[in-house]
């Protein structure tokens, strides 16, 4: 195939091009961009197909050869990521044609919507050290409009601090490459393995390594580094949050895990320690921070920054089931969170408020509503036999082999205050009779209603699978985690055996 | 601003600025220069043009919709990839076409170059979006 690893970076970039040319119609914006989406999900299901016997799908730009030219490798990782991508595009397209306000499509919303797709697609297929840094300020260009498309108050404040950090970590990010470039004269990730296993470069490879999870750990939010990311995400439209929370962050734990699993696999007893140190606080320190929190959306913002601590536990403990356990949990939390995103956003618009002291017996208004969110609720925080349990339980237990019983500990108890900000959301929200009557800000014919909540509606039909298909999905997440820890397969895929 | 040493001055120094454009994205091929450079001189010409006269002539000056502009440039770097596919090469793999000039001359039309003809369009498309959007905050 000489097209179709490429085709993930094509097809939204060509969407772009021709919501561009059509800004002055909303109409046909709004079907490019949902056709766009369909063909993303597509073009991933056909990789996934080509990927899923443990192939790895090999591409050099331009006919380049690896390490000279840029390539694209995409193993199973990266094959369920862009999955997970295509299904968001097809989602949050679908809510944000029905939500979005019209200025805000206006000033292109679509557009931006398919670059951003674009630069994580690329940051999930790309072979190459510099080329995920250009992908990286690709995405984060994209991100930068977004979040102040509107140009409401609270949404530039959050917007600078967002900027600023973001900044600052592309710096960290791109000094490390320069270091790295020095020292071992390529970028190629396969190549650079491939000189760093031969060793004799000892400190300053681990040096390159802490400004890596530094610059990354800014870009997913871990501890101490998260703290942009309440004060920016609750701001801009539930599609935009929704969206960002599904995807950006992700694309900063995936560039860890690619990262650490393929480069910096020499020393895992310092770096990885560290990681795991840092997944503990970020866990602990989200899961706290939100308990205290009296919005539905900042509660949900704050969050993030606890399940990413998760991810970056099976990424610590570094061993083959853990890995998986963070696979399938990046499954999960990525559907699971932008699901809850939405339901915040549905609230908002039938509300218009998202205070949990002013909100209150949605229960009895809307109990198809209330379903959705206990089920997704239930499920982030890990309730059997819901998709966050098994994600959950292969962490844990693959803690325990280990013997680190306080990363088990900090594991569950986290856990179980996730519950608890979970059930407050639902006894504000759903289950307490409201304070004062709220009257429907925006009334909504039955067919309206029910054309709203279909995104939502899909997202959680996929939670449910996930729990049902659980066996298939922890035997691919397996195989995946498996290329994760033997990088010689990956390495021999790009370099083609030349060493 | 209405100064008529800049005004004048404009006159005179907008076309071979736009030349001189022209001249970096050719000679990119091979030396330095190229579609960036070249889009980035281009559209100084016209923000200078904006800044002597004023944004909306600036706009009627350039006929097309920079945004437009811009989107057409990505559609041509995007395309630029194409060709290869049909002779079974990876996308974005130079292909190239001999062009007759008479009396046993070519011109080597490729790729590449196009593709700097789209980097051309989108650094210069994206660069008067946002100078002509600041100029007519006022």
């Amino acid at each position: 195939m000489t097209l179709l690893p490429v085709l993930p970076i094509i097809v939204p970039l060509a969407g772009a091009v021709l919501c561009m040319l059509t800004r002055k119609s909303l109409l046909l914006q709004k079907i490019i961009a949902m056709a766009t989406s369909f063909i993303i999900l597509l073009v991933s299901i056909l990789i996934m197909l080509e990927t899923k016997d443990g192939t790895i799908a090999v591409m050099s730009v331009g006919g380049w050869k690896a390490p000279f030219g840029i390539t694209l490798a995409i193993d199973m990782l990266s094959s369920m990521m862009l999955i997970l991508v295509g299904l968001l595009a097809v989602g949050i397209t679908a809510y944000s044609c029905q939500d979005l306000d019209e200025e805000r499509m206006r000033f292109g919303f679509f557009p931006l919507m398919l670059i951003l797709l674009m630069g994580v697609n690329g940051a999930f297929i790309t072979g190459d050290l510099f080329n995920l840094y250009v992908w990286f300020e690709v995405l984060l260009t994209a991100s930068f409009i977004l979040l102040a498309l509107g140009g409401e108050r609270p949404q530039l404040e959050g917007s600078i601090k967002y900027v600023t950090l973001n900044l600052l970590s592309s710096a960290l990010f791109l000094a490390g490459i320069g270091i790295f470039y020095g020292m071992a004269g390529t970028l190629n990730m396969a190549e650079l393995a491939h000189v760093i296993q031969q060793g004799e470069r000892g400190g300053l490879v681990t040096m390159v390594a802490v400004m890596f999870i530094m610059a990354f750990g800014i870009k997913c939010g871990m501890f101490p580094l998260y703290f942009w990311l309440p004060a920016s995400y609750p701001t801009p439209p539930a599609a935009v949050t929704a969206l960002f929370s599904g995807l950006l962050t992700k694309v900063g734990v995936y560039s860890l895990i690619r990262v650490f699993t393929l480069i910096f696999s020499t020393d895992p007893e310092f770096l990885h320690g560290l990681i795991l140190v840092g997944a503990s606080l970020t866990m602990l320190s989200g899961v706290l921070a939100a308990a205290c929190q009296y919005d539905m959306r900042k509660i949900l913002a704050v969050h993030i920054v606890s399940q990413i601590g998760y991810i970056l536990m099976g990424l610590g403990l570094f061993t083959r089931l853990a890995l998986t356990g963070a696979i399938v949990y990046l499954m999960h939390v990525i559907i699971v969170k932008t699901n809850l995103f939405l339901i915040a956003g549905a609230v908002k618009r039938i509300k218009g408020t998202t205070d949990l002291h002013k909100l209150g017996g949605l229960y009895k208004e809307r109990p198809g509503l209330s379903i959705l969110f206990i089920l997704s609720a239930m499920s982030l925080a890990g309730i059997p036999p819901l998709s966050g349990f098994f994600a959950k339980l292969t962490l844990i237990i693959s803690g325990l082999q280990v013997e680190s019983w306080w990363i088990v500990v900090t594991a569950l108890g986290v856990s179980l205050l996730t519950l608890y900000s979970m059930t407050k959301i639902w006894a504000y929200v759903f289950w307490k009779p409201a304070p004062e009557p709220l009257p429907d800000v925006n009334p909504m014919s039955q067919g309206q209603w029910m054309l709203f909540l279909l995104p939502i509606i899909g997202f959680s039909v996929i939670i449910v699978a996930i729990s049902v298909f659980a066996g298939p999905i922890f035997e691919f997440a397996d195989v995946a985690a498996g290329q994760l820890m033997n990088p010689q397969g990956y390495m021999d895929a790009v370099l083609g055996g030349r060493q | 601003m209405t100064s008529i040493i800049l005004r004048t001055a404009t006159l005179y120094m907008f076309p071979p600025l736009i030349l001189f454009s022209v001249y970096l994205l050719l000679r990119g091929h091979h030396y330095p220069g190229g579609g960036f450079v070249g889009g980035l001189m281009g559209g100084a010409a016209f923000a200078l043009y904006s800044l002597a006269f004023n944004v909306a002539a600036a706009r009627k000056l350039l006929r097309f919709d920079p945004r437009d502009i811009a989107a057409v440039g990505l559609a041509i770097s995007l395309l630029s990839g194409l060709p290869a596919l049909f002779s079974g090469e990876v996308f974005l793999t130079g292909t190239w076409w001999k062009i007759p000039l008479g009396n046993g001359n070519y011109f080597d039309l490729g790729t590449p170059f196009i593709f700097d003809i789209g980097v051309y369009l989108v650094v210069l498309g994206v660069l008067l979006t946002l100078v002509f959007s600041l100029g007519e905050e006022e």
